[in-house]
């Protein structure tokens, strides 16, 4: 649906590989060149009127973000240049402050590597120990599994809302509830989630969480760092400088700013943040329930045609966002996706930054598709016809 | 070379690959290489007697191109001597590269004439070379 809102739609291209990054509407890249060419100056300095007008758009988005999730007060909504970089503030701003060795963390062996790396750091740091939740059969975490997992020295569970690379959905509220009642935080990866779920952090209870505006029809370069207000006030800034103090007089003498300007040091990222703000407006005008829906049903439909097909080895049958990982028989994943290159169909093969997943799947590689609101039956109609032949396929990969 | 011998060459290569095993003796020098860019992962075997190489094996997983690639590599650079096999890969980059080469000495590395041209495919073909390089190297 709403496919005329996408330039990058009218080229000859299907595009397949959402959970990279996703395409952006009109009316972002509108609201972007808006800001460079007609009140381009910077936030929280000038005492002129474009500078204001900069001020308003900068801190309406972040309205407009903390709306989306349902945080409770906008000092909570945090800007940063990604989900990477709010899940490092997250480890090493707040919990590289407060954890001593022996602490435990718990993962799952299928997170992104923006969610294990920061983890491990602390690992070597600090002494604390990285420990992972087991996962069933269909690769899912359970309540059962995280409930076994946690122990008297667990402080923190760190998850993915939903895996990039199997699609697998996470019970986190479920989740929040059981860490919360054994005084563990939850730190919520929502990079996949927030793109293609209606998140309410406050229902969900989770303490923090971090996502993109690239993965969300928005610009690359900006994304959310959500963390409850008490918490966030303990987060030490990973950056020191302009903008973020109040005042500096000796290395004794700091003040910084309040909440959320403390953690935005430097001049922030001014057109991404206001293009996000306009991606989630967009998004907003959808629904998400809408998107998540419809979604869902574009998945059903792929998964029925390339079940047709007796090669492809589906990797997820079991998932609950719109991510197919599968592989074709005998055929090494970059080849075919060289070979659907050919036909302008962008479809993302490797092993998704999630290296140690080969270890729980037991491939190394596969092909992923990746499903956003504005792909239609006949994208899938037309991945499922190339994939069909497999000599074509051996043909043409090369 | 037309677009058909390209082909054929290449999957042949690709399907029966030449040594494609852990060494079977003692003395060999090993080197991963890997692209950074996707996914390709080969460990390299290299026995060198008298600044002779004796014998090339690999093991690991690749691409089509990589792994014919490493195929057509060793078939070519055994039996060489270590300014031989030096020579064979300047002018097997240079051809990737679009520059000047030497088509006689290339045999059916020419298979790659046109790589450079398909975008990061051009890394998958120099993959076994640079990893073997970076044995020869000890050798200067
Ligand atoms: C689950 C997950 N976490 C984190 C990230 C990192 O996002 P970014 O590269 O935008 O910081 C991604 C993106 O691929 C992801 O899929």
């Amino acid at each position: 649906m709403n496919i005329e809102d996408f330039p990058m739609l009218k080229k000859d291209i299907i595009y397949l590989d959402n959970g990279a990054t996703t395409l952006k509407p009109k009316c972002v890249i509108d609201k972007i060149n808006d800001y460079y060419e007609n009140y381009s100056a910077n936030a929280h300095r000038g005492d002129y009127d474009i500078s204001f007008k900069v001020d308003q758009e900068y801190e309406n988005a972040r309205e407009l973000a903390r709306k989306f999730i349902n945080a409770k007060y906008k000092e909570e909504v945090v800007f940063t240049s990604g989900a990477t970089q709010g899940l490092n503030m997250i480890a090493f701003g707040f919990f590289g402050k407060f954890l001593e060795a022996g602490d435990e963390i718990l993962i799952t062996q299928s997170e992104h590597a923006s969610n294990v790396l920061p983890w491990f750091i602390l690992q070597k740091k600090l002494g604390v120990v990285v420990r992972y939740i087991p996962l069933d059969s269909n690769h899912y975490v359970t309540i059962e599994s995280v409930r076994d997992a946690i122990t008297p020295h667990t402080k923190v569970i760190s998850l993915a809302g939903i895996t990039n690379v199997l699609g697998d959905e996470r019970p986190m509220k479920e989740i929040c509830k059981l860490a919360h009642e054994k005084n563990v935080f939850v730190v919520m990866d929502a990079a996949q989630s927030v793109p293609h779920r209606k998140i309410d952090v406050q229902d969900f209870d989770v303490d923090f969480l971090a996502f993109s505006g690239h993965k969300m029809c928005g610009p690359t370069g900006i994304g959310v760092l959500y963390g409850k207000k008490e918490l966030l006030e303990e987060m030490e800034p990973q950056n020191y400088g302009g903008g973020m103090n109040e005042s500096f007089d000796s290395a004794d003498e700091i003040y910084l700013k309040d909440l959320p300007t403390r953690l935005e040091a430097g001049t922030p990222n001014i057109a991404g943040a206001i293009g996000l703000g306009e991606a989630i407006k967009y998004l907003d005008g959808i629904g998400m329930e809408h998107i998540c829906e419809y979604e869902k049903n574009l998945r059903k439909y792929a998964i029925d045609k390339l079940l047709e097909i007796p090669y492809i080895d589906i990797l997820n049958l079991e998932s609950d966002s719109g991510i197919i990982s599968f592989n074709v028989d005998g055929v090494f994943a970059q080849d075919v996706a060289y070979y659907l290159n050919k036909y302008n169909l962008c479809v993302r093969a490797g092993n998704h930054c999630a290296k140690i997943l080969k270890k729980e799947v037991g491939v190394q590689n596969s092909l992923r598709v990746s499903l956003y609101f504005y792909n239609t039956e006949s994208d899938i109609d037309a991945l499922v016809e190339l994939l069909r032949n497999k000599d074509k396929i051996m043909e043409e990969m090369i | 070379m037309d677009i058909e011998q390209k082909r054929k060459i290449i999957m042949e290569h690709y399907s029966n690959p030449k040594n494609r095993k852990l060494p079977d003796k003692e003395g060999y020098e090993k080197v991963n290489t890997a692209n950074s860019s996707c996914v390709d992962n080969l460990d390299i075997y290299v026995k060198i007697t008298d600044n002779r190489i004796e014998d090339i094996t690999f093991m690991g997983e690749a691409c089509a191109i990589s792994i014919s690639s490493t195929s057509i590599m060793i078939n070519n650079l055994i039996g060489k001597t270590i300014s031989e096999a030096q020579e064979f890969i300047t002018q097997f980059e240079n051809m990737v590269e679009e520059s000047f080469y030497d088509k006689k000495l290339l045999g059916d590395a020419n298979a790659y004439f046109d790589i450079a041209s398909q975008g990061h495919r051009k890394t998958c073909a120099l993959l076994p070379y640079i990893g073997i390089k970076k044995i020869l190297e000890n050798y200067k």
